[in-house]
């Protein structure tokens, strides 16, 4: 059995920043791998150590930089990489969900996958829709938001939890090939060991473009156009305690006790 | 051109969910915008109650399709295309809850629309849809705008207001030609997690940790803190994923819904999924180094500094 992970290189923003049209300037963005993403490649590669899976395999879109994020899966055990940049997604502000199922899409037919493992969602945009979408695309089954995934060699339908609002999950036997968003918690995610760095710079990473996967270059130019970013504004009148640690400690001490709930 | 707006209401374990009277506004909102009418969609379960209770103040009709007890995407996928196929509504607006996002991605690939997830807001240009989202974990708030004949849309919990009042909408019974053949999932129970010892949702002060905790040891500081306080101890999600703390301490979306009369997030951002589940708190206090995390916008106490300088020195406050 073979698992596709798409793995997301997302953008994290510090504490201070300022926006520059429709981005954050540049200077206040770090990278990082896609929280969910993590969980994802987790589970894959415990269901390789299970002997459920024979590969596990990542794509991921983005641009050389982001083969830093790649070795990160590499390293915690995925077998190989396929990143897919081409010039004609330089310029997209934002690749929207059709854009990157337009991708995948095409990787998952030349793979063949018979497990999709995304993460729920990515850490920067949020949309939460591209694993779920992607099925549809190739017409795999799915899952959305799983957090117990029960599998055994050989296997033609999944178990999975889905965990919905409220402390209730749902358990779901879906049929494969199918396409599972993955949900924190599942398991715990490994630190790469340094044997797996090493070993992550011995694997292959494929870098494809768009003539490679047959993906015509406008499919990616996608329908959503980002127009304005700003700060959001505050709704309530937040009341700062200023100072020192000692200060506002002794305010926020005088308020609870106000409050009532502490002595 | 047809304006129409198509939403679709959610229900579970016999109950309408809150997000169905939710996108009853949001897409009244949106057919106000466009002088076309709004169609209701109810899937499975016992439809002529829920018609009934979705018979609100803006809906023109609602269309109950009679299949299945509980959702199953499969029916949802198929049943909405087909009724959207049938009205071709400009705009299908659906929740952006966990089953929202479990089959409104694969109507929009199905019916082939642009998909715009999680707006927080929601207008009309002409023939532009225009919604405000968030990025990076709602550091930022942004425009999106869709020009597209057709758009699907899933919108936030607890952003738009319920519709309560009661309307005059007519009710059909819609016939979905469902394919069962193409059913690759069931559902086959539900399960209750985060019992346990202690209820965060019986008390009066909370003493919250997120992530800023960095480390299971730096728990202790908490602990003495809490003791000190006499409070109850809870978390945001990356503490209990973590293993730190027990499910039966997460606050949440995915977790407990609190209202203390004090909620005090130390080293939580305040994402979405978090403050749904403690903003009914009366008071709420965040102790965070960043004075931009979204937590600040709904903080009626605010304290931006190091919870391993303010910790100990409110411990020392009431030892
Ligand atoms: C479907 C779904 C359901 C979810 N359900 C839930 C749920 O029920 N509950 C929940 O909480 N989350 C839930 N999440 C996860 C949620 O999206 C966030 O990832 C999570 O809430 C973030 O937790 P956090 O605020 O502790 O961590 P972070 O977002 O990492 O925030 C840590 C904060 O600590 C601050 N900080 C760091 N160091 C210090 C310091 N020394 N002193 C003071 N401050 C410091 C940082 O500035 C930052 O604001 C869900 C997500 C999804 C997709």
């Amino acid at each position: 059995m073979k698992v596709l992970v798409p793995v997301k290189e997302v953008a994290t923003v510090e504490d201070e920043f300022e926006i520059d049209g429709t981005t954050i300037d540049e200077r206040y963005l770090g990278a990082d791998l896609n929280e969910w993403d993590d969980y994802a490649i987790e589970e894959a590669v415990q269901l390789e150590e299970d002997g459920v899976v024979d590969e596990v395999v990542t794509v991921t879109i983005g641009d050389e930089e982001t083969e830093q994020t790649i070795r990160q899966a590499l390293a915690k055990g995925a077998d190989r990489a396929i990143r897919v940049w081409d010039d004609a997604l330089e310029d997209v502000d934002l690749l929207d969900v059709g854009a990157k199922v337009a991708i995948l899409e095409a990787v998952v037919e030349a793979e063949d996958p018979d497990l999709v493992l995304t993460g729920v969602q990515s850490g920067d945009d949020s949309f939460g829709a591209t694993g779920v979408a992607l099925a549809e695309a190739v017409g795999y089954q799915w899952g959305a938001v799983v957090n117990q995934l029960d599998l055994e060699a050989g296997d033609e339908t999944a178990s999975v939890h889905r965990e919905l609002e409220g402390g209730i999950e749902e358990l779901t036997d879906i049929d494969l090939p199918a396409v599972f968003t993955i949900q924190t918690g599942i398991n715990e995610p490994r630190y790469a060991s340094l044997r797996g760095i090493r070993m992550a710079q011995r694997k292959d990473l494929d870098h494809q473009t768009l003539a490679d996967l047959g993906v015509e270059a406008d499919a990616v130019a996608g329908d959503l156009r980002l127009t304005a970013m700003n700060e959001p504004e505050s709704e309530s009148d937040t009341t700062v305690f200023e100072g020192g640690a000692d200060e506002t400690a002794t305010q926020l001490a005088d308020l609870l006790r106000e409050k009532g709930v502490a002595q | 051109m047809s304006a129409d707006v198509l939403a679709v209401a959610e229900h579970r374990q016999g109950d309408l969910r809150d997000v169905s009277r939710e996108v009853v506004t949001a897409g009244a909102e949106l057919a106000g915008e466009t002088g076309g009418d709004l169609h209701v969609a109810v899937v499975g379960g016992d439809v002529e109650t829920f018609a009934d209770a979705l018979n609100l103040e803006g809906v023109d009709t609602v269309h109950t399709v009679a299949y299945g007890e509980e959702f199953n995407h499969d029916v949802y996928t198929q049943a909405i295309t087909q009724l959207a196929d049938a009205l071709e509504p400009a705009y299908l607006v659906m929740p952006n809850s966990v089953n929202g996002l479990d089959y409104a991605p694969a109507v929009a690939t199905r019916l082939d629309i642009p998909l715009v997830t999680d707006a927080v807001g929601l207008a009309t240009e002409g023939d532009t849809l225009v919604g405000t989202r968030e990025m990076y974990g709602g550091k930022v708030e942004t425009t999106t705008e869709v020009d597209a004949d057709k758009v699907a849309v899933t919108i936030r919990g607890a952003e738009w207001e319920p519709t309560e009042a009661a309307g005059e909408a007519v009710v059909e019974a819609f016939e979905a030609d469902i394919d069962e053949d193409a059913i690759g999932s069931s559902v086959t129970g539900f399960e209750e997690v985060a019992g346990g010892d202690v209820d965060i949702s019986e008390a009066d002060l909370l003493v919250s940790i997120g992530r800023g905790i960095e480390e299971e040891e730096n728990l202790d500081l908490i602990r003495e803190l809490v003791e000190a306080l006499d409070a109850t101890l809870s978390s945001s999600r990356p503490i209990v994923d973590a293993g730190w703390l027990p499910a039966n301490r997460q606050v949440g979306q995915s977790g407990k819904v609190v209202t203390p009369d004090v909620y005090i997030a130390i080293g939580i951002s305040g994402a979405v999924q978090h403050v749904a589940g403690m903003k009914g708190s009366d008071t709420i206090v965040a102790i965070n180094t960043d004075p931009n995390a979204p937590i600040m916008d709904i903080a009626d106490y605010a304290i931006h500094d190091d919870l391993f300088d303010v910790v100990p020195a409110l411990i020392e406050q009431f030892s």
